[in-house]
């Protein structure tokens, strides 16, 4: 790092490293979402992600190809899903926390020998010039390049979703599959195509919490982070620049209420940790205000099974 | 090709022969996990499904493990049904538990009939106004409760955290992290003597079948099914968008606070740091794998059950590791998720031939 | 362990002596032929390369000591809740002559059981209630924290130590107070910042936590959380830190200074050497680094040599019984002395530990 970061750049990073893997999981399940298909899964694909990348890293030290590695565990697992709730319509809710419980134990399998394996972290690639800039450059220019990619992958999703063809579609069948089909478009396999995308960012974020944000494998690592990334998807009303905004609102509250007990505040660490949740619901509801928001973005036929035929 | 197609009328047969036909699908990709694993694949599946239940007490324990399940389940069928997505009950069964436990414990000294009952009151009363908070805020600004109900639970884990290691915590208990232990007239009366199978276990049937006769006889229950596939329609059967939200979210608060105190009050004894291992998140599948029928949650509220208690039998007869339970669990659940599509469908081999209608 | 080291010479009298108690004690399951069966109840999975881990390994060095004249069996995860008395009940019920129950929340649970086998020993990690045929069981781990804090009050310049605390248990603050004690001793300027995560195990909060307390001006770390999270964050930001449970320091190479290892192998082969003789009693056990329970991993390459002197003088001092980590004077934070000079904390009251001494900044939270 250059010279001595101030303490407000120093927080600031604690609390993109714990961002990070939420915008990952809540952009891939944004999207999942936006096509009408609601899988609660995403810890499930987690864990996938964060144990499959982590044996990859172990056995081969090639960082690039473990990322590979973690994102395919999360598609596969996300094709699993997939097939039983697109093709053989099974109930998305219910699928969806199998797949968690499913996900939790074959990661543990998998992981067994991994156990006290260490990892020293993926490397940080600093942007050259830019990175020397006082304060704006350990904050923007000295990250992994996950960290680069969950920057890149908001503005590209919003892009995606609202100025491509493309996401028109995948909005049209997120509302009306009834109407999207009428009209000639494959509902199945936009759905298909949609939650592929959510499970390859999810395995993403697992990638991201066993090689970056704590590089080691223990069971169950992502603690609940999967069910925060959905949480986030409702809370940015189905909107990736909230999403980003979500995730660091809930990242910086966790952080700056381990500061405040840091700094001695007199008040009991459960409630203090209560923090982040409570936030989310009073944001949620100053965000809920705006009623037009809501209407316009939240996908129509979410959770609702499709067949061509019906 | 395969290819699916829908009958014309969801079939009865099936309905009866789906969870068969996973079941034979859960055999027998059980046999080839187990068999790649190198256990012995019958043993693994007496371990699953028959060593759990094989004696009173097995049995008896199995309507414990499963009792909270079918309540909150049959509960939640119902506002799943009206499309009201409470995924918040854990929360609410641990606030139930944090205020029936309360009264416990207040009444600490106190030995008469009456102090179970208040408990009992005090747990209905908690949950609900656990779950009173989503309905509020998705009746007057419309905030998504999926996201009030789920952070809701986070908090009342805290909540339960900080009671436990502190103002409830044993006054003689070395400043542990746990209660008293509850006087015997602040425990359940248990059904079968000897065993822990308490009255929760009789009072989880009763309510599922109550859930079932409110939704297929009564106006509000068809209000319900209504409001989960026309919600504007729901209008005309005279109970407003916002009133069936406030039932379904307080009628699963209640149901799932009553679990909670039963917990307490039943086979834990005592308030602790964790009261539930997730009954409300398990719940949810279950009133799916019941295809939201409060009868049907009944069944897989006990195959659930059963699968829990057979991945402990497992562990000990078998010393296989809990991460393969939880593989086969996830595999069990797909099979008998994805086998309810014959209801509704039948698998047809050849071209596929497209109606014009 | 004295008692192991006997062992080997009189193996053949004592397996005898095990078969014929067997007889008297039907359901045990006992007998010259079949093998003595051990049953452990895990909170965690054994995956948590911590506290739950270090059981697991306890378990191993069973079988590995008595081969096949036993047989171990654990259930992982089992949530200390409604499950725990069904988990327990079941392996007593399937023959298990000696079950281990490892965590605090199952103590009631195994009291009950216990009532309805009374020819089942059973072993209770970190509990207070016992039985004719329930024992306890717990380390001093806190001895290993007075070396950790003589350590780091010789080592910081900041003068400011970080502590990452799981949840406010007489457990955890009694470690806290020995690290604070013993590091205010060699250092009496130096306070200990505490932050509490309300988990035993979650990597990245713990390397969330780690963080917020070096951004706070710490520059050791030790911690009362199962993973090894936080020392990797010490390695990355170049401070310093100390082990848990484990030795950390292939995570840690550089930043670790040394670990508190929990070795439960002595008492779990002390144990079931007394079920298999048929001398098991009832008893409370509460040992620290001279048992062995308690054990210090290798110093770090940042240790200096005054330091390891320091350190080495400590741990003599506790295994010879010449030091207590909680002797007078002891002051809490209002610079009252709770412990005059000369006398020493009892073990009621550092069982039930509920204030933080002086030395520990904010308040324990209650």
């Amino acid at each position: 790092m250059s010279d001595d970061p101030s303490t407000f750049v120093l927080i600031a990073l604690t609390v993109i490293t714990a961002a990070t893997p939420l915008v990952f999981a809540a952009m891939g399940e944004l999207v999942t979402e936006r096509s009408g298909v609601l899988n609660l899964g995403v810890e499930g694909m987690m864990l996938a992600g964060a144990v499959s990348s982590f044996l990859c890293v172990h056995l081969t030290g090639n960082a690039p190809l473990s990322l590979l590695v973690g994102t395919a565990a999360g598609i596969v697992m996300a094709l699993l899903f997939g097939f039983l709730t697109l093709s053989l319509q099974a109930s998305q809710v219910a699928t969806g926390l199998a797949l968690t419980i499913f996900g939790t134990g074959l990661s543990a399998l998998v992981g067994q020998s991994l156990i006290g394996v260490a990892y020293e972290g993926l490397p940080k690639l600093s942007v050259p010039v830019l990175s020397d800039i006082p304060t704006l450059g350990p904050l923007l220019f000295q990250h992994d390049v996950l960290v680069y990619g969950s920057w890149l992958l908001v503005p590209a999703v919003a892009y995606f979703l609202n100025r491509t063809r493309g996401g028109l579609v995948l909005r049209a069948v997120g509302d009306s599959h009834d109407a999207a089909h009428a009209l000639g478009y494959r509902v199945i396999r936009v759905r298909y195509l949609a939650t592929l995308f959510g499970g390859a960012c999810s395995g993403l974020a697992g990638a991201y919490l066993s090689m970056a944000y704590a590089p080691m494998w223990v069971e169950n690592m992502s603690a609940g982070r999967g069910w925060i990334a959905l949480a986030l998807v409702v809370f940015a009303v189905w909107q990736p620049g909230w999403v980003l905004f979500g995730a660091y609102l809930f990242g910086g509250i966790t952080i700056l209420q381990l500061h405040g007990q840091g700094i001695g505040i007199n008040v009991p660490s459960q409630l203090m940790s209560m923090l982040p949740y409570i936030t989310t619901i009073v944001v949620l509801v100053l965000i809920s205000l705006d009623q037009g928001r809501v209407r316009r973005n939240a996908p129509a036929a979410i959770g609702q099974a499709f067949h061509p035929t019906t | 090709m395969i290819h699916l197609q829908r009958r014309a009328n969801p079939s009865k047969l099936m309905g009866y022969l789906a969870p068969v036909i996973a079941l034979a699908m859960t055999l027998l990709a059980g046999f080839l996990l187990f068999a790649l694993l190198g256990v012995p694949v019958g043993e693994a599946f007496r371990a699953y499904f028959i060593d759990p239940i094989s004696d009173s007490y097995g049995l008896a324990e199995l309507g414990v493990k499963a009792a909270p399940l079918i309540m909150i389940a049959a509960a939640l069928s119902l506002g799943f049904r009206a499309g009201v997505w409470n995924i918040g009950a854990e929360g609410q069964l641990i606030l139930g538990g944090i205020c029936g436990g309360a009264v416990a414990l207040y009444f600490y000294e106190v030995e008469s009939a009456f102090v179970l009952p208040l408990m009992c009151l005090a747990g209905v009363i908690g949950g609900m106004a656990w779950a009173a908070i989503p309905a509020l805020l998705r009746t007057t600004v419309n905030a998504n409760e999926i996201l009030t109900s789920l952070m809701l639970t986070y908090v009342a884990s805290l909540l339960l955290s900080f009671l436990v290691h502190g103002p409830m915590r044993d006054p003689d208990g070395f400043n542990f992290p746990e209660s008293r232990l509850f006087h015997d007239a602040a425990t359940l009366p248990l059904v079968l003597p000897g065993t822990r199978l308490h009255i929760g276990a009789p009072i989880a049937i009763f309510i599922a079948l109550a859930a079932w006769i409110l939704l297929s006889r009564t106006l509000l229950g068809f209000a319900l099914r209504v409001n989960g596939n026309a919600p504007r329609a729901a209008r005309h059967t005279g109970f407003s968008q916002a009133k069936l939200v406030w039932f379904s979210l307080l009628f699963t608060g209640a149901v799932a606070g009553l679990a909670g105190l039963f917990e307490v009050a039943g086979p834990i004894g005592q308030l602790n740091p964790v009261i539930s291992p997730g009954y409300g998140f398990t719940a949810i599948i279950v009133a799916f794998l019941g295809r939201l029928h409060p009868i049907g949650v009944i069944f897989a509220g006990l195959i659930m059950a059963l699968s829990y208690l057979g991945g402990e039998t497992a562990q000990i007869t078998l010393n296989m590791p809990l991460a393969v339970t939880g593989v086969f669990q996830g595999m069990l659940l797909f099979f008998l998720l994805a086998a309810d599509v014959l209801i509704h469908y039948r698998v047809v081999f050849g071209r596929e031939r497209h109606y014009v209608r | 362990m004295p008692e192991v080291s006997l062992f080997t010479s009189t193996r053949r009298a004592l397996l005898a002596m095990a078969a014929s108690a067997a007889l008297a004690l039907p359901g045990v399951g006992m007998s010259a032929d079949s093998p003595l069966k051990v049953g452990f109840v895990y909170v965690g999975p054994v995956g948590d390369h911590g506290w739950t881990y270090r059981h697991d390994i306890g378990r191993l060095a069973i079988e590995e000591k008595f081969g096949d004249k036993v047989e171990t069996t654990f259930v992982e995860s089992v949530p200390e809740g409604a499950d725990a008395e069904r988990v327990i009940r079941k392996l007593a019920s399937s023959g298990h002559g000696l079950i281990f129950t490892t965590s605090f929340g199952y103590m009631n649970p195994t009291v009950k059981v216990a009532k309805q086998f009374p020819d089942v020993k059973f072993e209770h990690a970190t509990g207070y209630k016992r039985g004719d045929n329930v024992s306890t069981y717990s380390s001093r781990f806190y001895e290993g924290r007075t070396i950790l804090g003589t350590m780091a009050g010789m080592m910081t310049k900041s003068n400011t130590i970080g502590y990452i605390a799981s949840f406010p248990i007489p457990e955890v603050v009694r470690g806290i107070n020995a690290f604070t004690i013993a590091m205010r001793k060699v250092n009496p300027d130096a306070t200990v910042k505490v932050i509490w995560v309300n988990t035993w195990y979650d990597p990245g909060k713990e390397a969330d936590a780690a963080k917020t307390l070096i951004d706070q001006g710490v520059d050791i770390i030790t911690q009362h959380t199962d993973s090894p999270a936080a020392l990797q964050v010490a390695e990355e930001r170049g401070v310093l830190g100390f082990g848990q449970a484990s030795d950390m320091s292939s995570f840690a190479p550089n930043a670790q200074l040394t670990a508190i290892v929990d070795d439960w192998d002595p008492y779990y082969i002390e144990r079931t050497q007394a079920v298999i003789d048929g001398t098991w009693e009832s008893t409370d056990t509460w040992k620290g680094i001279n048992s062995g329970m308690v054990a210090m991993s290798d110093y770090g390459p940042k240790v200096p040599d005054d330091v390891k002197a320091a350190a080495d003088l400590i741990r003599e001092g506790i295994v010879e019984g010449t030091l207590h980590p909680f002797a007078g004077p002891i002051k809490n934070q209002a610079g009252e002395v709770v412990v005059a000079e000369g006398e020493v904390l009892d073990d009621g009251v550092l069982l039930g530990m509920d204030y933080y001494v002086e030395g520990v900044q904010g308040t324990l939270p209650k």
